[in-house]
């Protein structure tokens, strides 16, 4: 099963190949991960979507709790939570069809943030069924590349413990 | 007082208490090396590869409980601590490696002796810490002692880059180590204290396997007072020998793969299974979905990611081993007479006694040739079990563990997790350094002695009397046997083919060199080594090359599907060969 683990760490350099290093190390799947600095600059939180049974998950668990720069996992698949994740799509669509891009685009609740003669680079927020269905929507117009986040994610308030 | 970053680094050891440093100069590293040279309190051993160094601060952390320390140079003197490390990690033995490193601003210049030792340790460590400016250097310290130590210890390496060790700030020693990520947990949880003492009140047919935990949380007495008080036989595994008295009439002696048919078997029918301080690894476990069928497994360990890692546990309890079994035994002395224990195992026990019976550790003696198992209880019996016993890897770690008997904890230093050949002559020398009057023996074979013998100029430059008995049988014995049992005889490179006169090459250093041929001359040696008081000796017994370990738990099977000897073997096991 595929779970998203928000992981609290030190804001220090190297810590990043320390939690990348114990995946690789154990042989666990990292599927996305996305870093940023939290309210407290000395903190930074991670959003580590990865798959596996329960005990390799609990383990998954276990040994990020045992690096000494790991403040906090929370198994966020266990609990209510909101995820997002951002993806920018290079689309270079023939001329007959640009209008079409542009309002699926605006269906999708997304922006144009780049264009050309040729291309639109469009941005959409939004869960990653989302994301993929706007990918999927976009591939018969030629997609030039695409470039997603990875999943960031928060608990909701009130059910958090 | 502002200081310089290597002073600062002296000052510290000495606010730890550290006493002795393992060590090996270099360019990066002569700051330190300079303040050492007038320092009265601390002493470093010299030793002659930063391996043995490592290894050596193990032994000394192993035999005494405290942390060791070892001091080495940037690039190659750092990569070469790397097994050390590695070594000291996989059997949790608190150790600091300080590693030199070139100055911050050529990190990553590729500049001479340059190696990213931070990043090449750090699936090996507990933690590691590059020290970035002088100002920091008091607290990682600090912080580096209170990890390696504190919960399930470990190796913890502090790199230190050449600037920071010849720039200047004040010394404040921080009195308070926090750390908000790092909280070990000792104590164990109430309820599954009282659930582990209920399991053990309805159990019949209960045994205990204690690990190296018991050792590192100094629980011997309190593991002690619940087998006797329960009556509950007690197996060690390979990193828990010493933990309970192997003389005791309820030890049954080390599980797994070259255990005692009895501990296997024990396990095997065992209706409540408590391990305390041990992590189910695979030699002790054989073929995971066949391991202790009908028994409740409590848990206890400090280490959370220990538990259920690899088998079921019905009972975890994180904890402590020492305050986790304090409170086993006090549930039940509240809840349950005692006398009714002796009844309860009775059958048990003389189950247990039975299969001592059938297939007690055992081999031939043969009065022309000497075997390495003679030699091993020749050393138990001369010097009383009294002695400090370090082993290489391989067939003569196996009949160290199977036939030395020891009674005390720490007094027992091998390499069980990564197996390391080459470990047991300098984890010796970092014991006889912390014990200088203690008789400390490594057991060793051919092949691994020869992967650390430069320490025999270490050994001989301090007066460190270490005893090492070679089990000579030119070839890398558990190798051999291996191929012998599995691969249809072909010896593909075990055979040792030029194996040094280790008699020349001991005196070539200046220690003493015996050789024993014939098993009438095993005595005479051990005792004549066991007299020398001031300089190491080599003892280099000639033994049968034929010889293997058994039992033996083929790869893959199940723990009761042992070997025994040739004139042993029944039909089920020899079909279990021809399977292999």
């Amino acid at each position: 099963m595929r779970h998203t683990i928000s992981v609290l760490v030190e804001n220090k350099f190297g810590v990043l190949t320390r939690v990348a290093g114990l995946f690789s190390g154990r042989g666990y799947n990292i599927e996305s991960l996305s870093v940023g600095e939290t309210i407290d600059p000395q903190l930074s939180i991670m959003t580590i979507v990865t798959t596996g049974d329960d005990q390799i998950i609990e383990q998954i668990t276990k040994q990020l709790n045992k690096l000494i720069d790991v403040i906090k996992v929370v198994d966020l698949t266990e609990i209510d939570h909101v995820e997002r994740e951002m993806v920018l799509v290079k689309v270079a669509p023939k001329q007959d069809d640009k209008a079409e891009v542009l309002r699926l685009t605006e269906i999708f609740r997304g922006r144009v943030v780049d264009s050309s003669p040729r291309t639109y680079t469009v941005e959409i927020t939004g869960d990653e069924k989302k994301i993929e269905a706007f990918i999927e929507l976009m591939k018969p117009f030629g997609i030039k590349e695409f470039v997603r986040t990875g999943k960031i994610a928060i608990a909701r308030e009130g059910i958090k413990k | 007082m502002k200081m310089l970053g290597a002073q600062i680094v002296i000052e510290c050891l000495k606010k730890e208490g550290v006493k002795h440093i393992f060590g090996y100069p270099g360019g990066v590293v002569l700051n330190i090396f300079d303040y050492l040279y007038d320092d009265k309190d601390i002493k470093l051993i010299l030793t002659r590869h930063e391996q043995g160094a490592v290894h050596a601060a193990d032994g000394y952390a192993r035999s005494t409980g405290k942390p060791g320390v070892a001091l080495v140079t940037s690039g190659p003197g750092a990569t070469n601590t790397v097994t050390g490390i590695a070594t000291a990690y996989m059997d949790s033995i608190p150790i600091i490696v300080f590693s030199g490193q070139v100055p911050t601003k050529l990190i990553g210049n590729d500049a001479f002796q340059e190696a990213d030792i931070v990043g090449i340790t750090r699936p090996c460590t507990k933690h590691n810490y590059l020290v970035k400016d002088v100002k920091d250097l008091a607290r990682i310290i600090r912080e580096a002692f209170y990890i390696a130590t504190s919960g399930r210890p470990g190796p913890v390496l502090i790199d230190l880059p050449k600037d920071v060790t010849s720039d200047k700030t004040q010394f404040v020693w921080p009195e308070h180590v926090s750390l908000r990520g790092y909280n070990p947990k000792y104590e164990g949880n109430k309820w599954m204290i009282k659930q582990a003492a209920h399991a053990i009140q309805k159990a019949k047919r209960a045994v205990i396997i204690a690990g190296g935990g018991v050792i590192h949380s100094a629980a011997t007495k309190e593991l002690k007072e619940l087998a006797e008080y329960t009556q509950i036989p007690v197996i060690m595994t390979l990193m828990g020998l010493g933990a309970f008295p192997g003389t005791h009439k309820l030890a049954l002696g080390m599980p797994g793969m070259h255990g005692s048919y009895y501990a296997n078997m024990a396990i095997q029918n065992s209706d409540l299974l408590i391990a305390v301080g041990m992590r189910f690894d695979d030699r002790v476990t054989g073929r995971i979905n066949d391991f202790a069928p009908n028994a409740k497994i409590i848990h206890i360990d400090i280490d959370p990611s220990s538990i259920r890692k690899n088998v079921r546990v019905d009972i975890p309890i994180v904890g402590d081993a020492r305050r986790v079994l304090k409170g086993i035994i006090n549930v039940l002395k509240e809840e349950k007479e005692k006398n009714q224990w002796e009844e309860v195992r009775k059958a048990w026990l003389r189950q247990i006694n039975k299969w001592k019976k059938e297939h007690p550790l055992s081999y031939e003696y043969d009065e022309n040739v000497i075997k390495p198992q003679f030699v091993v209880e020749k050393l138990y019996e001369l010097t009383k079990g009294d002695a400090i016993v370090a082993t290489e890897v391989g067939q003569n770690q196996m009949w160290a563990a199977q036939f030395f008997k020891l009674n005390k904890p720490r007094s027992w230093l091998t390499s069980g997790g990564l197996g390391t050949m080459g470990y047991g002559f300098p984890a010796a020398m970092g014991a006889q350094v912390a014990y200088p009057d203690r008789t400390v023996i490594d057991i060793a074979g051919d092949g691994s002695i020869q992967m650390n013998i430069q320490e025999l100029a270490t050994c001989v430059t301090y007066k460190l009397p270490v005893k090492v008995a070679i089990l000579n049988n030119r070839y890398l014995g558990m190798v051999r046997q291996w191929q012998e049992l599995f691969f249809k005889e072909r010896y593909s490179y075990s055979h040792l083919d030029t194996v040094p006169d280790f008699v020349k090459v001991a005196e070539a250093y200046g220690a003493v060199g015996l050789r024993a041929e014939h098993p009438s001359e095993v005595e005479p040696v051990i005792k004549e080594a066991l007299k020398v008081k001031d300089k190491p000796v080599f003892m280099d017994f000639i033994v049968d090359w034929k010889e293997k370990v058994f039992p033996m738990v083929p790869a893959g099977a199940a723990i009761h599907e042992m070997m025994f000897g040739e004139e042993k073997k029944t039909k089920k096991e020899q079909k279990l060969r021809a399977v292999k």
